[in-house]
């Protein structure tokens, strides 16, 4: 082989090794995407009521309430952890805000504190289960969302919260300029997060963390600390996306959020964050959670039944990860 | 980063006797429940040298390593830098002190990228507001982990690249790369070519001469007697939790060390 030869091999190589270095991350992203656009295409064709305003606006308000908690699962997945009480936290969250209004007096605004509050508590007391108690995040939360859904019940007598001001709809039926307010919420929380992960210090250890844990304490990364710093941020974003979803509803539910962590997560995982910890990005999961928003939406308007949506949301985990494990190894075989 | 450190670069031409170690060990004793790991070890690294550290399995050879790097802070014995004595509770202290180590199995963050490992927990923020933020200076990281890695030869595409797309060799290299350049005093190698190929372990000896010759000391622990004897000034030998010889690697064979770590010669001055 002459060197010329030797020489544009290697730039081949280089040049390839450039092409899968920089697409890796959007694979996920654009298959999702890609089955985005075609599920769109179809429901369009399948039913005379999806591409209606009123539809694409209740689209609009459905898919921001599972894109902030998504987006929250997200954070926690890249640390290879996982939130399984996503539902009742949110859930917890609505029924407090809801009350306060309704009890208290409180504003809207001051009610969406609380609830935020109530969501950062619960965040706090996943984070120190892992990282002072050291039980691992899938048991952690699991046990969180045992314990907030029976507070919710507790607290409400298992019956919802009505009874409140029209106001109280700002947050989940508003508009501004004819966008869902809960939309311009969703656009601010992901853009605002995805900064954080993508150029800040607070991304780049939530990263470490995920890809190996030893590495990163041993770099020196207060891990414990930051570990429940992102359990905390998480549980912010549920707390304000459980209000949304009680403004939406103008009533605290004590029922909602039930399997709500299944879509969330495939919303995640759907858009290319591994559940092996280190990988995710927040444009991937805002896609993923219009799928499974889209998933939802046309099931209704296709009148398939709730049950077949499960049947359908767990096929679409299963495949996603599949895809996730395949990538991996197919990353890791040139090692 | 100022890249390689250049540690006493004028007056460095042979370590002399006056000059303290830079890192030494006096009479440290480890215990783990009632298994005595460590009976009094001693260990010595002159500032540019490259020391072997061997032993049989079991002769101390990782706990002494770890003491040295804050995993296992000592029962007893004393640890001086530079003459100084220093306490190592966590690892942090020890790199505080600029002691760096390399350890066998996690030493890198995979779905990170080189740049990104190579600063990892010492990133470079943007300076003003924003770097108070937390706002990360990408770019300067860039540009400092290109120079670092070529300053030590080590050849990787690009610093963009994620852990995970690199060779094992590679990714050996980035690891010590990565110590070298923020040791200021000594790097601990704990078996760093355990799992690579015969070019992949040039490539990384070569990564160790390089910072041997800009005045940094190494350790290198190793099993492998022929690579001790290629690439080590000197060699220590531990056996049963004590040091059992120092010999200069250039006026001996690997039949020498054998019979050091086994004890089957009277190299080995501390028994009776």
């Amino acid at each position: 082989m002459s060197s010329a030869e030797a020489t544009a091999g290697t730039q081949r190589g280089e040049l390839s090794d450039w092409f899968r270095e920089r697409i890796s991350h959007a694979v996920s992203e654009f298959t999702a995407a890609t089955a985005l656009v075609v599920l769109f295409i179809a429901l369009t064709f399948a039913s005379p009521y999806f591409l209606t305003a009123d539809n694409l606006f209740n689209i609009g308000a459905q898919t921001a309430v599972i894109a902030i908690i998504a987006t929250a699962q997200t954070m926690v997945i890249i640390t290879k952890g996982i939130d399984l009480s996503v539902g009742s936290v949110a859930a917890l969250a609505g029924v407090l805000g809801a009350m306060v209004v309704r009890d208290l007096g409180f504003s809207l605004w001051a009610a969406t504190a609380v609830a935020i509050g109530v969501g950062a508590l619960a965040g706090l007391l996943n984070g120190l289960l892992v990282t002072v108690a050291r039980i691992p995040p899938f048991i952690a939360t699991l046990g969180t969302m045992s314990v907030g859904r029976g507070l919710v019940f507790i607290i409400t007598g298992a019956v919802g919260v009505y009874g409140l001001p029209r106001s109280f709809q700002l947050l989940g039926n508003g508009q501004i300029l004819g966008i869902p307010f809960a939309v311009v919420i969703t656009v601010l929380v992901a853009v605002g997060v995805a900064f954080l992960l993508s150029q800040t210090r607070f991304g780049q250890y939530t990263y470490a963390m995920g890809s190996n844990l030893e590495a990163a304490r041993r770099s020196g990364i207060r891990v414990g600390r930051h570990l429940t710093g992102v359990y905390v941020l998480a549980g912010v974003l549920v707390g304000l996306g459980g209000m949304i979803a009680a403004s939406r509803v103008n009533s605290g539910q004590p029922n909602y959020g039930i399997s709500l962590e299944l879509d969330v997560i495939a919303a995640a995982v759907i858009g290319g964050a591994s559940l092996f910890g280190g990988q995710g990005r927040i444009v991937g999961t805002i896609i993923g959670a219009f799928l499974i928003a889209l998933v939802r939406n046309g099931a209704v308007l296709l009148d398939i039944s709730i049950h077949y949506q499960q049947v359908i949301v767990g096929v679409i985990i299963w495949a996603a990860v599949y895809f996730d494990q395949y990538r991996r190894r197919r990353l890791e075989s040139r090692g | 980063m100022g890249a390689i450190p250049t540690a006493a670069a004028d007056n460095d031409q042979q370590p002399t006797d006056a000059e303290p170690p830079v890192l030494e060990a006096r009479g440290i004793v480890k215990r783990f429940g009632h298994v005595e790991a460590l009976r009094g070890a001693d260990f010595t690294v002159r500032r540019g040298e490259v020391v072997a550290l061997i032993g049989d399995n079991g002769a101390g050879k990782s706990t002494l390593i770890k003491t040295l790097s804050g995993v296992h802070p000592p029962d007893e014995g004393e640890i001086r830098v530079g003459g100084r004595p220093v306490q190592f509770s966590t690892p942090v202290d020890a790199r505080r002190a600029g002691v760096e180590t390399v350890y066998q199995d996690l030493a890198v963050a995979d779905d990170l990228s080189v740049a990104a490992n190579l600063y990892l927990g010492r990133e470079i923020l943007r300076s003003g507001p924003l770097g108070r933020l937390g706002l990360l200076d990408k770019r300067a990281m860039r540009h400092g982990a290109a120079a670092a890695l070529d300053e030590l030869g080590v050849r990787i595409p690009r610093v963009t690249t994620p852990i995970a797309m690199l060779s094992g060799g590679q990714r050996q290299c980035v690891a010590v790369a990565r110590a070298i350049i923020w040791a200021t005093n000594v790097v601990i190698l704990d078996e760093p070519t355990a799992a690579l190929g015969v070019v992949q372990t040039g490539r990384v000896l070569d990564v160790v001469r390089r910072a041997r010759d800009a005045g940094m000391s190494v350790v290198l622990v190793s099993h492998n007697m022929p690579q001790v004897l290629e690439i080590a000034d000197r060699v220590e030998v531990l056996r049963l939790g004590r040091r059992a010889a120092q010999l200069r690697a250039d006026e001996v064979t690997t039949d020498d060390l054998v019979a050091a770590m086994t004890g089957s010669t009277n190299v080995d001055r501390d028994e009776r």
